[in-house]
């Protein structure tokens, strides 16, 4: 079985690896858990990447149901058709159109299903998806069918820890928690994003942006994904990188509410230093 | 082959179940470990634990389960990299290398049981330490609560001195009601309508028979407003001073209630033992964060819900005597008991939770208070029976 050892664009622990690895070999979903801009849903994508493997993605929202994942039966439009006479309405699959877990398990060759953020649905959503996940096979009861899995999905479940998951649902995962990157591996996710940039602009700014994630004053800490787009910025720009922690320019790219950046703005007319605040 | 292991963590309050463990043996069997403590201890962590609040429990148990324990994955490192400094190749067996390896081991363990002892007196009380010498030749060391182990030059760490480090430590929570419990039972707390302002999005079944019979038998589909949860809450939790105890109870009650995203509206303020003329809006109760208690009063309108949170524990006089408030520099002109019948009046429905036990509401200090308070308000036990009966209170009509 191929195993998965972090892409080109992703850098992975070790520990995630095995994480990945592990659920892979015991063909159990794997929870991911860890701070927003830690490349939750990312991972998928790099294992579809890596595996070549097809990537299928289902985003939960609050109103999503578990049902809609297996298949929703269109009845008004089979009502419609059947009062002016358009198609077969005696075909009852044609108005069965499978979810995203019904087109993972339906798919000729195996595919990575990401569950995005489950914790945005209903407290008893997981609850509706245990034996599915299980079993990995659900049951229409409109044609008497059970879908059955050919091979079974990756399954990469996403957590933002909004609300808490039931103990069935969790005793079925194999569970991973990223931590937030340190700054050597920070570097390194920079350069794997951006390759050979200035080593010294690098330096500076991940300096920088630590040294805001340490700020307490602060009510939402940048993540990765904002440090990216700083630099991003930053390079853009040409901007002179002396001083950076002093003058902190483009700072809404890496700080997103208002007090926040009214807190950066005080800093500065005071002339602190980031540490001394 | 485990199986003491397994026994060992579940007595250590680890709440693994056999179907994990099993899980566990399969992964073993498949060859998932490597044979290695250090993927053995990750392999433990990703199918045994599932929050990252236990990974620090688990550290624990491992550190005090495998002391001294060492798997020999980290020698061959070792002996590796002395057959590469040195040009002549030696045996692994070599005897002088042995030796001069354990000697600096033995010095390694020195120093470290030194630093170890320099660390607790000045931290008293601090039961773990984090070695970080990682520049030198000594490579890492770790300080597991058992036993001391030094790592050596091998660039990957054993398992027992990672579970030492005890890098999740932070997460770590003692949960006798978890949030879940107290989240299903806020959801009891529910009252529908559809008098609310949204599209038409939901199948009316009964509307549509009657217009498509209206309509001479061709269907006419009638949707109507989807219904919504209208419950408004006032959360007020007493905080400081004798609630410091229960605070680990209180914040999991406040994270269940602003994670129950089924409310209309949430509000929730922090007072210290009894209600004046300033509602705070932080756990700290400092002045610069507050509103004042008539402007809540009148801003908030009587549907709201309100759940006191508090041990209702206090001296007499700060409910009956002007000035009682028991925050030094604050007075109030108005009695306690006055502004907490001034909610009774404004708020069709209120509970006072208390997280002391119900049997003891009599007999603990402040139960003089404790009685006055609950001649005005109905209360409860914070416990998860009840937190029930309180709801199945606010929601009577």
């Amino acid at each position: 079985m191929k195993k998965f050892t972090g892409s080109s664009d992703y850098v992975a622990t070790e520990e995630l690896m095995n994480a990945v690895n592990v659920a892979m070999a015991l063909e159990k979903p794997l929870l991911i858990k860890g701070e927003p801009g830690t490349g939750k849903t990312m991972l998928a994508e790099s294992i579809s990447d890596a595996l070549d493997k097809d990537l299928i993605v289902w985003s939960i929202k609050s109103t999503t149901k578990a049902q809609d994942g297996l298949y929703v039966y269109d009845t008004v439009q089979r009502l419609y058709d059947s009062q002016f006479g358009e198609g077969d309405v005696a075909d009852i699959k044609k108005y069965i159109k499978l979810g995203k877990l019904g087109e993972a398990f339906t798919a000729d060759e195996q595919t990575v299903l990401l569950i995005d953020e489950i914790d945005k649905a209903d407290l008893e959503f997981p609850n509706d998806l245990l034996w599915e996940l299980d079993r990995m096979e659900f049951y229409i009861h409109e044609t008497k069918e059970t879908v059955k899995t050919k091979n079974r999905p990756i399954v990469i479940i996403t957590s933002n820890a909004e609300k808490e998951l039931p103990d069935a649902f969790l005793r079925r995962c194999i569970f991973h928690y990223i931590e937030f990157p340190d700054e050597e591996k920070m570097r390194e996710i920079v350069r794997v994003h951006y390759g050979d940039i200035d080593k010294k602009l690098v330096d500076d700014a991940v300096k920088a942006f630590y040294e805001i994630r340490e700020m307490d004053a602060l009510q939402k800490k940048p993540s990765t994904s904002e440090l990216l787009d700083w630099l991003q910025a930053l390079m853009i720009s040409g901007t002179d990188t002396d001083e950076l922690s002093e003058k902190m320019p483009f700072i809404g790219v890496l700080l997103k509410k208002n007090q926040d950046i009214d807190v950066m703005k005080e800093i500065k007319e005071k002339g602190y230093t980031l540490k001394a605040w | 082959m485990f199986l003491s292991f397994f026994y060992f963590i579940r007595a250590k309050g680890l709440d693994v179940s056999l179907n994990e463990w099993m899980t566990l043996m399969d992964a073993l069997d498949r060859g998932l470990a490597h044979s290695s403590l250090t993927s053995f201890y990750h392999l433990c962590r990703s199918i045994l634990i599932k929050s990252e609040s236990d990974y620090d429990k688990l550290d624990l148990c491992f550190a005090e389960y495998f002391e001294g324990i060492e798997t020999p994955e980290d020698l061959p490192e070792k002996f590796w990299k002395w057959l590469a400094e040195d040009e002549e190749e030696r045996d692994i067996n070599d005897k002088e290398v042995m030796d001069s390896f354990q000697l600096e081991f033995e010095q390694l363990m020195k120093r470290f049981r030194d630093r170890i002892e320099e660390q607790k007196e000045k931290h008293s009380g601090g039961n773990y330490w984090i070695g970080t010498g990682g520049t030198s030749t000594q490579g890492r060391g770790g300080y597991n609560p058992a036993g001391i182990r030094v790592g050596g030059y091998s660039r990957h760490r054993s398992a027992v001195q990672i579970a030492g480090e005890r890098n999740f430590r932070d997460f770590r929570e003692d949960t006798i009601l978890d949030i879940r419990q107290f989240q299903m039972a806020f959801r009891k707390l529910r009252q529908y309508s559809s008098r609310i302002d949204t599209a038409k999005t939901e199948l009316d079944i009964d509307a549509t028979v009657d217009e498509t019979c209206d309509n001479a038998g061709m269907l006419k589909i009638v949707y109507d407003k989807p219904r919504r949860n209208t419950v408004k809450v006032l959360l007020l939790i007493d905080s400081d001073g004798s609630m410091q105890i229960f605070s680990g109870l209180c914040n999991r009650l406040f994270q269940a209630l602003r994670k129950s995203n089924h409310f209309k509206d949430l509000k929730t303020y922090y007072f210290h033992n009894c209600i004046y003329q300033d509602l705070y809006t932080t756990p700290r109760c400092r002045l610069d964060d507050s509103v004042k208690t008539e402007w809540a009063l009148r801003a908030l309108d009587s549907e709201y819900k309100v759940i006191f949170v508090g041990d209702a524990a206090m001296a007499p006089s700060e409910l009956y005597r002007k000035g009682g408030n028991a925050y030094v520099g604050m007075y109030n002109d108005e009695l306690g008991i006055e502004w907490l019948n001034k909610f009774k009046r404004k708020f069709k429905k209120q509970i006072w939770l208390n997280p002391n036990k119900e049997c003891e509401w009599d007999s603990m200090y402040g139960a003089q208070s404790c009685e006055a308070i609950r001649e005005v308000f109905p209360m409860f036990e914070l416990s998860l029976d009840g937190l029930e009966k309180g709801i199945r209170k606010l929601l009577v009509k």
